[in-house]
């Protein structure tokens, strides 16, 4: 569970949002939308740690996030294949035993997000829903309970959104495994999730998924 | 040519230096330091004759500039494209330190040739041991950070979003590099030295796609460079750099050749 208590955030002088109140309970699937800039991935890196909060509380487990950027920087000569990207994020360890273990769970993650027939490939030539795939078994890795996709369906054409949406979805079911979703895509919040917490003028609403509409995206702000 | 008490010297320092620049070159290419690694042999050739102007060794005026100038880089901006202007103002600042240096003091210009071309002959038995301890210390730092440096090296990002320690995995890194730099120099020279530093990784990548092998063949390729280069400089009297370079060039074209033939079949 996550929950939020009069939490606060600004850079300098520059404030984010302010007294954001919420909780997010396990296996919530919950889109954060609003406008760019209005505070969605400042928001998600201050429940990972990343950047600290300027006042008020909150509760979050760090240990048990997993993660999907936005952005990653492979390009076409990218050398690893997937299976052995998704194995950057293994503990160092010289014990058999462990490293069995790790083998199967390997196997375990790439079967749960369908790679294991791509495992070979040079994730430079994977197209970008096997990348993205990739990117979300690595973060699946370490078991989290928590998963958040920062705009990780931004790039890709509408189908293999959908798919990957999909396999989130059946992750979501299957394990109990609380989904915060930061997007601009009206559609994808209507389709897959249960919840919506709408960033705008410096603090957060939760709105009824049915009551989402587009000007919610609206770039501008 | 192992009658020669030199290229025995030669022999097992080029062997120590192949194997850590192959191993940190993995590294250097997935961390896209390349440029950083030639500026740092510049910075290595001054320090050199910082060394020989203060009387001191010149791989010890090396190593206390590269590691200063590494660290400076390395916190002086994280963001790639600042640090690729700083680093080209930093390079020719210590490049016109390094004339200056050795113009100032009384050694030859053949020693300022040592330096930057890199020489087989003048490697002396207690300059091997000091390369081979600080290779072991660069090898011994790679296995206590394997890990964590290879996630970080190859998914920037990633790693961040993990919660690793980056910066302190970038300083750990930075500070091999200036080492593997001062001891590759002895060999092939400051100039040349980035071509150890960068191409066998480069090659390597390819035509394999795991971590492990990715060092395996970076650093069989550097070793295979310099064990054939000083066998042909010793027969043919022909610097050594020339051909430890000419090899790992070919040895790079040819990978790249064999990556698009494997994308088009």
């Amino acid at each position: 569970m996550i929950e939020a208590k009069n939490l606060s955030k600004s850079f300098g002088k520059q404030l984010i949002f302010k007294d954001l109140n919420f909780t997010i309970n396990d296996g919530d699937f919950v889109s954060l939308i609003g406008p760019n800039g209005s505070g969605k991935t400042t928001l998600v890196k201050i429940m990972m740690g990343l950047e600290k909060k300027t006042s008020g509380v909150l509760k979050i487990d760090k240990q048990t996030i997993g993660y999907v950027p936005q952005f990653r920087n492979i390009d076409i000569d990218y050398p690893l294949n997937i299976e052995q990207f998704v194995r950057l994020n293994l503990k160092f360890t010289l014990s058999p035993a462990k490293r069995r273990q790790d083998n199967a769970t390997i196997e375990k993650i790439l079967e749960k997000t369908k790679l294991t027939n791509l495992k070979d490939r040079p994730l430079g030539l994977a197209s970008g829903g096997e990348k993205q795939k990739a990117y979300l078994a690595q973060a699946l890795l370490n078991d989290p309970k928590i998963l958040i996709l920062d705009e990780s369906t931004a790039s890709l054409d509408v189908e293999v959104k959908m798919q990957l949406m999909d396999l989130v979805e059946e992750l979501n079911h299957k394990y109990n495994l609380t989904v915060i979703f930061i997007t601009h895509d009206y559609e994808l919040t209507k389709k897959y999730t249960s919840r919506a917490l709408f960033f705008k003028h410096q603090t957060i609403e939760e709105v009824n998924v049915a009551d989402v509409s587009e000007d919610m995206f609206d770039m501008g702000g | 040519m192992f009658g020669y008490e030199f290229m025995r010297e030669a022999f097992i320092a080029s062997t120590f230096i192949a194997i850590t620049a192959g191993l940190v070159g993995v590294f250097v290419v997935s961390r896209n330091m390349s440029f950083l690694s030639h500026t740092l042999s510049e910075i290595g050739f001054a320090g050199a004759s910082f060394g020989i102007l203060i009387g001191i060794s010149p791989l010890a005026g090396m190593i206390i500039f590269t590691l200063v100038s590494s660290i400076a880089v390395g916190s002086l901006s994280s963001e790639s494209s600042r640090r690729e202007a700083s680093i080209s103002a930093i390079s020719s600042l210590f490049i016109g330190l390094g004339i200056l240096f050795l113009s100032l003091s009384s050694e030859s210009s053949s020693y300022a040739t040592n330096i930057l071309f890199g020489s087989i002959v003048g490697i002396s038995s207690k300059e091997v041991n000091q390369l081979m301890i600080l290779a072991l210390f660069v090898i011994f730092v790679f296995i206590i950070f394997y890990k964590p440096l290879s996630f970080d090296s190859f998914d920037h990002i990633g790693a961040r979003a993990a919660g690793l320690k980056t910066r302190l995995l970038s300083i750990a890194f930075l500070v091999t590099l200036a080492l593997s730099v001062s001891i590759g120099a002895q060999i092939v020279g400051s100039l040349l030295v980035f071509v150890l530093l960068t191409l066998p990784g480069a090659t390597a990548k390819y035509v394999v796609h795991t971590v492990p092998k990715l060092i395996m063949v970076s650093v069989g390729l550097s070793l295979a460079g310099v064990w054939l280069g000083l066998y042909l400089a010793f027969v043919t009297n022909w610097p050594v750099t020339f051909f430890i370079s000419g090899f790992e060039v070919i040895a790079y074209f040819l990978g790249l050749s064999y990556k698009n033939w494997k994308l088009n079949h």
